[in-house]
């Protein structure tokens, strides 16, 4: 088995009153992308601002790369690269001076970082930009910039809180080949994103959290399968006795309802599962208004687990993934 | 050894070369002020005391010359107590958490503003004191270019400390600040009672007792005394007031301002270890 590059164990910590981190444990394996998933409020960044050393340690034991973030602080900055998720750039140096600036007081020798720089300038390709103040940059220019920046001093983790927040959707596949890149000359990727279909693409595990706990842990497609194969959507004439008929059908898994329909997620191929459901509506007589035939997304994982929209609603939340955060 | 202060040195100072404006600013603005003010004020100054009897014997300096310590002391003191305003504004728009998540100790912030702070005074006292050669100060009397020479190295030593200890003091309060408005108000506060309760513009002879005593427990006094010490000399007369430093009483001044400086630096060492900016 990999190593464990990331291991947090019992983690809480509290502003004032509120405990925005409640008991959480995981682990990141060494050389994978990992995705810390939830909603604003979740508790990530706080879980972030503690790996990363930024806030204090206050009840739980979390080590990166093998250091104790508690007591081992300095060693552990001295393994990571962080792209925060607001910019963190001097406006009024160029590209050229923020790494040099970056390489110095990382204490990295003259001769590496000079070096280092000119290697970060191309991967992320700026070179044109080198003697250009960060202010004239692009948001996704100044995206690379902060990722080469992290990326310098050859971290064994890189943190990377949003990195594509605010990027319009071409350069946002660019940063995403980027990171993929980086991952795959061996940085284990440490990620936020509110953008699932990102995640679910370039992610080897994911962890989602919400109200500082973690409710839900997997690979994309164990998450997804959790939902069922396919999800069919359906408006008919009579959606209670479409209900009551399709609960006792083996295929189904389950049966939600929403404002005109529901969302019926099935075991099998849902390719051949609906014509035969269809037809069994007709027989009984009940006439179907609509209907649509979907893969479960990481959104739907998402909603699912989060309840972000049946929270209010006051359904069930779904306990029985709840014993699955950190086990594997 | 760690130097990492000198990167933190290396980029104030980019930046200030980097903004004109603000260079040209903190260049022209003591310089006005020597002029106008001095001009104003010299004239009245000089009407009030020419009815004082000076000793035939004694120095006797113009009020300009007088006010010209004042102005080098005042305009290091604004420019150090602003010196640290640059961390705020990382604090809130930049680079500060990118200084904090970083391994380097947070002491080399504090060192390297506080350089910067001092090189950006020292620059701005030369410039007063050849713009005030310029308009008639007459600074450093019959001195031969050796005694100049120590002179100048004199005064930008008290000035040196002086300013490093206001910088640590500003970088405390800009670390312990949320905004550029709050940071204003309470320097604008501190800048009175001690721009007031100070021998920069006038004799402190005249204050009464409670202000006298004030007035010793400012660093301001102390660095006008060892400025007027090295420009002006230990024995003069200026508005009618008799001057009289003794070499042992500067040093005191000196020492005075070094313990001010250890004193804000331990302040501004425990905010910066305590300080999380997430």
């Amino acid at each position: 088995m990999p190593e464990n590059i990331i291991e947090v164990k019992d983690l809480e910590f509290k502003y004032g009153d509120f405990k925005a981190v409640d008991g959480v444990s995981f682990f990141v394996r060494e050389g994978e992308i990992f995705s810390f998933l939830g909603p604003n409020g979740a508790g990530k960044s706080t879980v972030i601002n503690i790996l990363t050393t930024l806030l204090p340690m206050q009840t739980g034991i979390a080590q990166v790369a093998g250091f104790d973030v508690a007591r081992e602080p300095d060693q552990v900055r001295r393994s990571i690269g962080i792209v925060f998720q607001d910019e963190t750039l001097d406006r009024d140096l160029t590209v050229w001076e923020t790494l040099e600036f970056h390489g110095r007081i990382y204490s990295m020798p003259k001769d590496e970082r000079k070096r280092r720089v000119e290697e970060m300038i191309k991967l992320v390709e700026l070179e044109d930009k080198r003697d250009v103040r960060t202010r004239h940059l692009s948001g996704g220019m100044k995206r690379r910039l902060e990722i080469a920046r992290g990326l310098m001093t050859r971290p064994k983790v890189l943190f990377l809180d949003e990195p594509t927040i605010g990027l319009d959707t071409q350069t946002r596949q660019r940063m995403w080949d980027y990171i993929k890149m980086v991952n795959e000359s061996g940085t284990t990727i440490f990620l936020t994103t509110h953008y699932m279909d990102e995640a679910d693409l370039v992610s080897n595990w994911i962890d989602i959290m919400d109200h500082g706990k973690i409710i839900a842990s997997g690979t994309p497609i164990k998450l997804k399968n959790a939902l069922g194969q396919d999800m069919i959507y359906l408006e008919t004439s009579d959606n209670i006795a479409t209900t009551d008929m399709l609960k006792a059908l083996s295929a189904v898994r389950n049966v939600k309802a929403t404002a005109h329909g529901m969302i019926v997620t099935i075991n099998t191929d849902g390719t051949h599962c609906l014509p035969i459901i269809m037809n069994k509506l007709k027989e009984k007589g009940i006439e179907i208004t609509s209907v649509n035939l979907k893969k479960p997304t990481l959104d739907d994982v998402f909603v699912h687990f989060t309840g972000r929209d049946i929270r209010n609603a006051g359904a069930e939340k779904l306990p029985k993934f709840q014993q699955k955060g950190g086990t594997r | 050894m760690a130097m990492e202060f000198l990167t933190i040195y290396w980029r104030d100072m980019l930046r200030f070369v980097r903004f004109r404006v603000a260079l040209f600013a903190s260049l022209v603005q003591p310089a006005l002020w020597m002029a106008l003010y001095g001009a104003a004020m010299s004239a009245n100054f000089s009407r009030l005391s020419s009815s004082i009897p000076v000793p035939h014997d004694a120095v006797s300096v113009s009020y300009l010359t007088f006010m010209g310590a004042g102005v080098i002391a005042l305009t290091t003191l604004f420019t150090s107590l602003f010196g640290g305003i640059t961390l705020l504004f990382d604090k809130n728009w930049g680079l500060m958490r990118e200084l904090l998540a970083s391994p380097m100790p947070r002491n080399n912030i504090i060192i390297g503003i506080g350089l910067s702070g001092v090189t950006k005074s020292f620059i701005q006292v030369m410039v007063i004191m050849g713009f005030g050669l310029l308009i008639g100060v007459q600074l450093f009397p019959n001195y031969s270019a050796t005694e100049k020479l120590v002179a100048i190295l004199g005064i930008l030593l008290f000035v040196g400390v002086f300013s490093l200890g206001f910088l640590f003091l500003s970088s405390a309060i800009s670390m312990s600040m949320e905004t550029p408005e709050g940071l204003q108000a309470v320097i604008t506060l501190l800048t009175l009672p001690l721009f007031f309760a100070s021998n920069a513009l006038y004799p402190i002879s005249a204050f009464p007792p409670l202000m006298q005593a004030l007035s010793q427990l400012n660093p301001l006094t102390h660095l006008v005394n060892g400025i007027r010490y090295f420009a002006i000399g230990g024995d003069f007369y200026a508005i009618g007031v008799h001057y009289f430093l003794t070499t042992k009483e500067v040093l005191m001044s000196l020492i005075f301002l070094v313990g001010f400086a250890m004193l804000t630096y331990a302040i501004a060492w425990w905010v910066f270890r305590k300080a999380v900016v997430t």
